[in-house]
């Protein structure tokens, strides 16, 4: 498959991994442990742990997961209250299918549906708004999750109901901007990275010049990726690249497809769409100022949250998970005590279980259900 | 969930709605173009551009140049390495 295999090649894999070893020996000399480099996207902890890259690269250079998965971060109130709406007899409730098996309090979509709630898997958000078209006697509402990449989907859908006058189409929004969780993570003092892997895709649509403030404001290197293996091993060099010259800026490894200003028809999309909620509530992380985003007022006939009753409930996380822990970075999947055992892909007591982009389904999915201390 | 998959555009099936088929490694599927459609140009001449598709819509054209460049910045990388004539 072009511009996939190319950027899948061995050889190229080996100059990069041998250039990393030299990199990371330079500049580990005078530090006590490893270099943490931090992949915020969810679809990177995926490409990395399909690929192998983290067994690839040297013990001094330790890949840390970042929360970029919009699944795995959905709080149990939220699902609660698409739940909520799809258990109404009205109303068709249309979501991706990586949403199914999220847990709210008591149950999943999945659960749900099996119950008899009408709820549709759709890959496009278009799809949605061709099930509204279809079934005009119903109420569909889409429940639209993801970061910037798939916002504007959601926006320009929602401008295509309006053109086309239609009713009976609504949006329950979830969207989630990467920057402010990013500057939440960065707060922390209990995490120290030294570096980030950005998100590629996030990147298409906003650009790279949104992300000065990381070298600016926190002092740390950043270079957003593609997700192909060379597009990671890649980026993991740029990163070291940087320390190892005394540089701090933001870079972009996947030029093919990220411009420094982003793509201004999707951004103008979102900005006559959305706007800022003053704080989203994340799982695991807790609530982030203006991390999430809602409908203007203007559209509020499509918004869910206006036209539904909706239960609107903060649910704790289930006391046993280490979701916030692990989505912080701050531990890794062996080390929460349900992992692997209570929790599994098949019946997940937290969301990095869920989505196969979650550290934890990821660590599972390829048999990294321990630590490895020493390797044979 | 931002997962992307570069695609090429094969043809333009409803010009009104911004729909274009693009074959994504042999599966053709109808996906929306509005977020690289310029103005001022025909819509006909997006067709055999690569762009990278997410959730039904095409969030941007591939670039071949750049992604050549990459590509050969990786193989001098591997000249430098020297691990080009180890293990060929």
């Amino acid at each position: 498959m072009q511009y996939v295999d190319e950027f899948r090649d061995p050889q190229r894999a080996r100059a990069l991994l041998q250039a990393i070893d030299r990199l990371a020996s330079q500049i580990h000399q005078d530090r006590p442990g490893p270099l943490k480099i931090m992949e915020i996207c969810g679809g990177h902890t995926h490409t990395i742990f399909k690929f192998g890259l983290e067994r690839l690269l040297p013990a001094t250079v330790e890949l840390v997961h970042g929360p970029g998965c919009p699944v795995c971060i959905m709080p149990r109130g939220r699902m609660d209250d698409a739940i909520a709406l799809a258990q109404q007899p009205s109303v068709i409730l249309a979501s991706f299918g990586d949403a199914m098996r999220v847990p709210g309090r008591r149950l999943t979509l999945l659960e749900a549906r099996a119950q008899g709630a009408d709820i549709r898997l759709v890959y496009s958000p278009l799809d949605a708004l061709s099930l509204a078209q279809a079934h005009p006697d119903r109420r569909v509402v889409f429940l639209a999750l993801g970061f910037e990449t798939t916002a504007p989907g959601t926006a320009l859908t929602l401008l295509q109901a309006q053109d086309q006058g239609i009713g009976n189409f609504f949006i329950l929004s979830n969207h989630v901007l990467v920057l402010p969780a990013l500057e939440a993570l960065l707060s922390n003092p209990d995490l120290h990275l030294d570096g980030f892997i950005g998100p590629g895709h996030v990147s298409v649509v906003t650009g790279t010049q949104s992300y000065q403030v990381i070298p600016g404001r926190y002092g740390k290197p950043m270079v957003i990726s593609g997700f192909e293996p060379l597009d990671i091993l890649q980026s993991v060099w740029m990163v070291l690249k940087q320390l190892a010259e005394g540089r701090c800026q933001v870079e972009n490894q996947y030029s093919r497809l990220v411009q420094s200003q982003g793509n201004q028809i999707a951004q103008q999309a979102m900005a006559a769409v959305f706007e800022r909620r003053h704080s989203f509530e994340w799982r695991g992380l807790g609530a982030i100022p203006a991390s999430g985003l809602k409908l203007q007022s203007s559209l509020a006939a499509y918004d869910a949250e206006v036209q539904f009753d909706l239960p609107g409930n903060l649910v704790a996380d289930h006391r046993a998970c280490a979701c916030g822990d692990i989505l912080r970075g701050v531990k890794k999947p062996w080390d929460c005590r349900v992992f692997g055992t209570a929790c599994t892909p098949e019946t997940p007591l937290g969301a990095c279980m869920v989505s196969s982009e979650g550290a934890c389904a990821a660590y599972y999915r390829y048999g990294r259900l321990a630590q490895i201390t020493s390797d044979p | 969930m931002c997962l992307g998959i570069p695609g090429q555009i094969q043809a333009i099936s409803d010009a009104a709605h911004h729909l274009a088929i693009v074959d994504i490694n042999g599966l053709r599927r109808p996906v929306n173009i509005s977020c690289i459609v310029d103005g001022d140009q025909a819509l006909e001449e997006y067709v055999g551009a690569w762009v990278l598709v997410h959730v039904g819509f095409a969030l941007n054209r591939l670039d071949p140049e750049e992604a050549a460049a990459t590509l050969a910045l990786l193989d001098q990388l591997d000249l430098a390495e020297g691990t080009a004539d180890a293990i060929r």
